[in-house]
C-alpha cells in the first residue's frame, strides 16, 4: 500500500526538457512526506505525476512507474484518481468550483459528487472545516474571501474527501504565521487520525522539521537528498541546494560558528 | 552575477532617487465600501530613510494601510500627509513618481509581453527614455537577478521569478518611498536572500522601505522599526528588540504572531532581547564571558 513512483522522468507537452529527470519516491498512508528545494526544481511537477494529473490530464510524457497502491495511474480514469488521491494545488484560487453560494456548500462540493448521502456530506464538510478551523466562515460567499481565507477552503475542499493519499502543493504560502501552525496541527492529526498518506511540499522547512516522516529534496528534477526528516533538514548541503534550513538548525549551526559551547541548556532553549 | 554589457551594482548611486518625504498618518480610518472596517485610527509617523515592517494576521488591515499611501485607497477619515501635506488631492499619477508599490499578487501587476517591456512601463510613464531608461531596465533586473531572462515573456516565468520580476518593475521607477507587500512568499533561500539585498540597497540611497511581511526572522534581521497590526489598529511599534522582547509576547500572540525562535531562545536563557541569529549569538558569547 503506497503511491510509488520509481524511476521516472517527465516532459510537459511542448517542452524541450524533461521537468523531472529521476525521481523515486514513496508515500505510504499515514506518514506525512516532505519536498523542499529550489524554485523551479520540480516540486510541482512532481504533485502533478504522483498524483496521475500528469501525463493522464496536464498531457507530456511520462517515462518510469507511478503506482498507486500497485495499479499504474496511466490505467486510471480521472474519477478513480479522484478517489483515491486527493490535491491541492499551489494558486489555491483555481480550484475554487465557482458553483457554489457557501463555504460550506463549496466544501461539501466534493463529497456530494461521490455520491454520499447527504447527512454524510453535512458530517464531512463540518468535520474538514473544523479541521482547519475555519468552521466561522460556513455561510460565507467562497468569492469573497481573502488570500489565506481562501487557502484554508480550497485544503478543507480536498480533505472532505477523506481521500487515502493528500498531495498538498504549498498549502500554507499565504498564511500567517497562526494560520501556518494550524494547518500543520491539523495536516498531522489527519495523517495519525484517519491513516492518510500526506506528500507535502512545502518551503517553510519549519512546518516539515514540525510534522514530516521524511523529507525529499530536489534538485533540478532530481532527488538531491532524501531520508527520515531530522537528519535531512539538518543536512549542511541544503542551503546549496536552495533550501533555508529550519529556524533551529540555523541558530545551532551559528552558534558552533562562533565557537561556543554547544550546552543542553542552549540546545534546551532552541528546542 | 552581473551579466555582460550590463552595469555594475555599485551605480544605482550614479542617479540617486529624490530625497524621501515624511510620512503621517493622521488618525486615519478606512472602511470599505460593504461596511468591512479595516482600518480604525491609525496614527504613525514614518521619517524619511526609515526601514518599516509592518506585521499582522491575515486581514488586519496592513495592505489596506500602505495603499493609502499611493493614492490607490483614500481614507474615509483621518488624513495621510506627505511633508506636512494632505495627499488627498494629490493624483494616483503623481504620486507614483515617489511612491513604488510591489503587490503580494504578482499576477495583478503583470501585463506585458516581455520581461524587459514590463520593466520599462513604470520609468517610461515617468517620462524616462533612451540611455536612462535602459540603464534603469539593466539595473533593475540585475538586482532581482533577472538579468538573463530580459526577452522571455513574463508568464513563461515560475511563481517565484514573477514575484521578482514586479519587485523589479517598482525599482526601475526609483521612487524615494519604496512599498514590498510580502516580498519574500514564494521565494527559496536564494530568492529572500536577493530581497534582503534589494532592501538593503534601497535604504543606503537613502529611500524609505516599508515591507509587510509574515517572515519574522525576515522582519527582525533587515528592518530598524516593526508595526504590528491587530483588527485596523496599530498594536506595537518600535525597535525589533523591544517589539520581539519578552514583554511584547502576550500583545504578540493577541495578533496571532509568534517571535522568531532567537529571540524566544534568548528569553529561556536570561540573555535579554535577541530578535535575531547574531545577536543570540553575540549575547550568548557575552553571558559565556561574564560567568
Amino acid at each position: 500500500m503506497a503511491i510509488e513512483l520509481s524511476a521516472v522522468r517527465y516532459r510537459y507537452a511542448g517542452a524541450s526538457v524533461f521537468a523531472l529527470r529521476s525521481i523515486d519516491l514513496r508515500l505510504e498512508p499515514g506518514r506525512v512526506v516532505g519536498v523542499a528545494g529550489a524554485n523551479e526544481a520540480g516540486k510541482s511537477t512532481v504533485c502533478l505525476v504522483a498524483s496521475g494529473l500528469a501525463p493522464g490530464v496536464v498531457g507530456g510524457l511520462l517515462e518510469g512507474s507511478v503506482r498507486i497502491d500497485g495499479v499504474e495511474t496511466a490505467t486510471l480514469r480521472p474519477h478513480e484518481l479522484a478517489q483515491r488521491c486527493g490535491l491541492l494545488f499551489q494558486n489555491a484560487a483555481t480550484q475554487v468550483s465557482n458553483t457554489t453560494a457557501t463555504v460550506f456548500e463549496e466544501v461539501g462540493f466534493g463529497p456530494c459528487n461521490l455520491g454520499l448521502p447527504v447527512s454524510e456530506v453535512g458530517n464531512r464538510a463540518w468535520w474538514a472545516l473544523r479541521a482547519v478551523g475555519i468552521e466561522k466562515l460556513a455561510a460565507r460567499d467562497p468569492a469573497r474571501l481573502s488570500g489565506g481565507e481562501g487557502q484554508l477552503v480550497a485544503l478543507a475542499s480536498v480533505l472532505a474527501l477523506r481521500p487515502k493519499y493528500l498531495i498538498l502543493d504549498e498549502p500554507t504560502s499565504e498564511l500567517d504565521p497562526a494560520g501556518t501552525s494550524l494547518v500543520a496541527d491539523a495536516l498531522g492529526r489527519v495523517a495519525r487520525e484517519t491513516g492518510a498518506g500526506i506528500l507535502l511540499v512545502e518551503h517553510k522547512t519549519d512546518v516539515l522539521a514540525q510534522i514530516a516522516n521524511e523529507v525529499v529534496v530536489l534538485e533540478r528534477g532530481a532527488v538531491a537528498l532524501a531520508g527520515a526528516a531530522a537528519p535531512t533538514l539538518a543536512d549542511p548541503r541544503l542551503a546549496e541546494l536552495g533550501v533555508e534550513p529550519p529556524a533551529a538548525v540555523r541558530l545551532e549551526r551559528m552558534v558552533r560558528a562562533a565557537g561556543l559551547e554547544w550546552t543542553a541548556a542552549v540546545a534546551e532553549a532552541i528546542e | 552575477m552581473t551579466a555582460s554589457g550590463s552595469p555594475a551594482r555599485g551605480s544605482t548611486r550614479r542617479v540617486p532617487p529624490p530625497p524621501a518625504p515624511s510620512i503621517e498618518f493622521e488618525a486615519v480610518s478606512f472602511a470599505y465600501p460593504d461596511g468591512t472596517r479595516a482600518l480604525a485610527d491609525v496614527s504613525l509617523r514614518i521619517e524619511p530613510g526609515e526601514m518599516l515592517a509592518i506585521v499582522g494576521q491575515n486581514g488586519s488591515g496592513k495592505s489596506t494601510l500602505v495603499r493609502h499611501l499611493n493614492g490607490l485607497l483614500r481614507p474615509t477619515g483621518g488624513r495621510v500627509l506627505m511633508d506636512g501635506t494632505d495627499i488627498r488631492p494629490v493624483h494616483v499619477a503623481h504620486l507614483a513618481a515617489r511612491v513604488g508599490l510591489a503587490f503580494q499578487n504578482p499576477d495583478r501587476q503583470l501585463f506585458a509581453g516581455h520581461v524587459s517591456a514590463e520593466v520599462e512601463f513604470g520609468p517610461r510613464n515617468l517620462g524616462i527614455r533612451g540611455a536612462e531608461l535602459a540603464e534603469r531596465v539593466a539595473l533593475a533586473l540585475a538586482a532581482v537577478g533577472l538579468e538573463g531572462v530580459a526577452g522571455a515573456n513574463p508568464y513563461d516565468l515560475g511563481y517565484s521569478r514573477r514575484k521578482l520580476l514586479a519587485l523589479a518593475s517598482v525599482l526601475a521607477m526609483r521612487t524615494p518611498v519604496l512599498i514590498l507587500d510580502e516580498p519574500t512568499t514564494g521565494q527559496d533561500a536564494r530568492g529572500v536572500a536577493r530581497v534582503q539585498d534589494v532592501v538593503a540597497r534601497a535604504a543606503a540611497d537613502g529611500r524609505t522601505v516599508i515591507a509587510i511581511s509574515h517572515d519574522m526572522r525576515f522582519v527582525a534581521e533587515c528592518f530598524r522599526r516593526v508595526v504590528v497590526m491587530r483588527a485596523g489598529r496599530v498594536a506595537l511599534d518600535g525597535l525589533p528588540s523591544a517589539v520581539f522582547a519578552e514583554a511584547a509576547w502576550p500583545e504578540l500572540r493577541a495578533a496571532y504572531l509568534e517571535p522568531p525562535l532567537p529571540a524566544v531562545a534568548g528569553a529561556r536563557l536570561g540573555l535579554g532581547a535577541t530578535p535575531t541569529g547574531s545577536e543570540f549569538v553575540a549575547a550568548l558569547a557575552a553571558g559565556l564571558r561574564n560567568r
